[in-house]
């Protein structure tokens, strides 16, 4: 009997440990898969008229040929666009964005940054997000809105003209979707560097807790 | 355009990676649309072999067509492509194409003609003549090609929908099949409904002189809700029909609507 009861207080305290709901579990690792596609078929589309001195290595692009990057890109951007309203819907709906996010002031964040240069920014409880985690969160879901409004517009040019002008014309349109891209890079790189470094974290975006 | 066009002295990049695409036989370019060649996506479905099988092809093709529905159901097809001011055209305007300038058609224009096939009442040739007696009328729109860059042009000549009327083409058909002089013989289909378009274009100048050999002389088609490549050069004719006969690049996998 006794041994029942303790069980059922640790299920109980399991539960409440839960650091990602399963929502953001499922949207964040299909989100993944979106993203590579999109930034591995992008790169190939890119490759056939580079903005820059420079093209992107053949082994990392996909689609084999600038008609297959672009049938690749615009099959993978419903992936992209259906989860990211829907994580945008039901992050502002259940609150997780308010709650986790805000408030973002310029002292906290210069702050954290201090702390994570000299290594002193805790991770003890997980279900909290420190400033440069709120800052990081919060500005790639801008860039993420920027780049799949700037690749619209892209995309159809007249029909939503009013998409290009957002931007400025369709050259500008284009320079802004390639530094979302870079941005969304960046912050891949440092994103999955620290999820290494705090393993528990990754555990969490998994299982959950 | 920033980039740099040699990588050996004398030879557009460009040409050269167009130019060993289609060297590779046609099966080998198909299964590399499906990534099978793409580190990147082995990497990424490793264990899932939809990356290597024509499975894959199939399933982009009718994402692309689904597409296309999608586009036919929200979009508006007569909108009207944004018109610039003078000062905004692009100089010099780009010479583009699977070829070099030197190989480009070289079309007298004695010897010319304007063939019309189809479903049409009068299947009379035009020679260049009489094809600029007709009323022209001047845009300023924006050239977007499917690799991404983009130049803005003044092209001058005749509404393609009064010359369809006038020689009395079935619009209801589905189809205004293009072809044209270049080496190869591209070709390309355009849907009725943009032929109709107020901004569908028998071009015959561009900046308000004869157009030139780089730009498809005698004949381009400007379609400036379409990408550059549904806009052919060096038309020597058309074909109005129900059915769909394939275009150059349409035909190696670009998708055949590709209306911006």
């Amino acid at each position: 009997m006794a041994s029942l009861t303790v069980t059922d207080e640790q299920v109980r305290a399991t539960k409440s440990k839960v650091i990602q709901p399963a929502w953001v579990r499922v949207m964040h690792w299909i989100n993944a898969l979106a993203m590579i596609l999109m930034i591995l078929s992008g790169w190939q589309i890119y490759n056939a008229s580079p903005l820059f001195d420079f093209r992107f290595p053949r082994e990392y692009t996909l689609g084999g040929w600038l008609g297959g990057g672009l049938l690749w890109h615009f099959a993978a951007m419903w992936l992209l666009m259906i989860n990211g309203l829907a994580y945008l819907v039901t992050g502002f709906a259940t609150g997780r964005f308010r709650k986790k996010l805000l408030p973002i002031t310029p002292a906290g964040v210069l702050h954290d940054v201090r702390a994570a240069l000299t290594f002193k920014l805790g991770h003890d409880d997980l279900t909290v997000y420190n400033y440069v985690q709120r800052l990081l969160y919060a500005g790639i879901i801008v860039v993420g809105v920027l780049i799949v409004l700037s690749g619209l517009g892209m995309w159809k040019p007249v029909q939503l003209y009013y998409l290009v002008m957002l931007f400025g014309d369709y050259p500008t349109a284009r320079y802004v979707h390639f530094f979302c891209m870079a941005a969304i890079c960046a912050f891949l790189v440092i994103h999955v560097l620290l999820a290494l470094l705090v393993p528990k974290s990754l555990r969490a975006m998994i299982i959950g807790r | 355009m920033a980039k740099r066009p040699f990588l050996i002295p004398g030879v557009d990049k460009r040409l050269l990676i167009k130019d060993s695409i289609k060297t590779m036989p046609d099966v080998t370019r198909r299964r590399f649309i499906a990534g099978g060649a793409s580190l990147g996506a082995l990497t990424l479905l490793t264990g899932c072999d939809v990356v290597d099988s024509s499975s894959a092809e199939e399933m982009l093709k009718s994402v692309s067509k689904f597409n296309d529905a999608v586009q036919a159901f929200i979009f508006n097809p007569d909108a009207l492509a944004p018109t610039f001011p003078e000062s905004a055209i692009t100089k010099p305007f780009p010479f583009n194409a699977y070829y070099d300038l030197d190989d480009a058609p070289d079309i007298s224009a004695a010897d010319w003609k304007l063939e019309v096939r189809g479903l049409v009442d009068n299947k009379k040739s035009w020679t260049l003549d009489e094809l600029h007696k007709l009323p022209q009328v001047t845009q300023i729109t924006r050239h977007i090609c499917v690799e991404g860059w983009s130049a803005i042009g003044s092209w001058t000549g005749t509404p393609l929908r009064d010359f369809l009327k006038l020689i009395g083409a079935d619009t209801r058909a589905k189809y205004v099949w293009f072809q044209c002089a270049d080496k190869d013989g591209y070709n390309s289909p355009l849907d009725m409904r943009s032929a109709l378009h107020p901004q569908t274009q028998m071009t015959f100048k561009y900046a308000n002189e004869i157009l030139p050999r780089a730009y498809g002389f005698p004949m381009k088609i400007r379609v400036p809700t379409k990408l550059g490549f549904k806009n052919p050069k060096y038309v020597v004719s058309m074909e109005v029909t129900n059915d769909y006969k394939g275009g150059y690049w349409e035909d190696q996998g670009y998708n055949s609507f590709s209306g911006s």
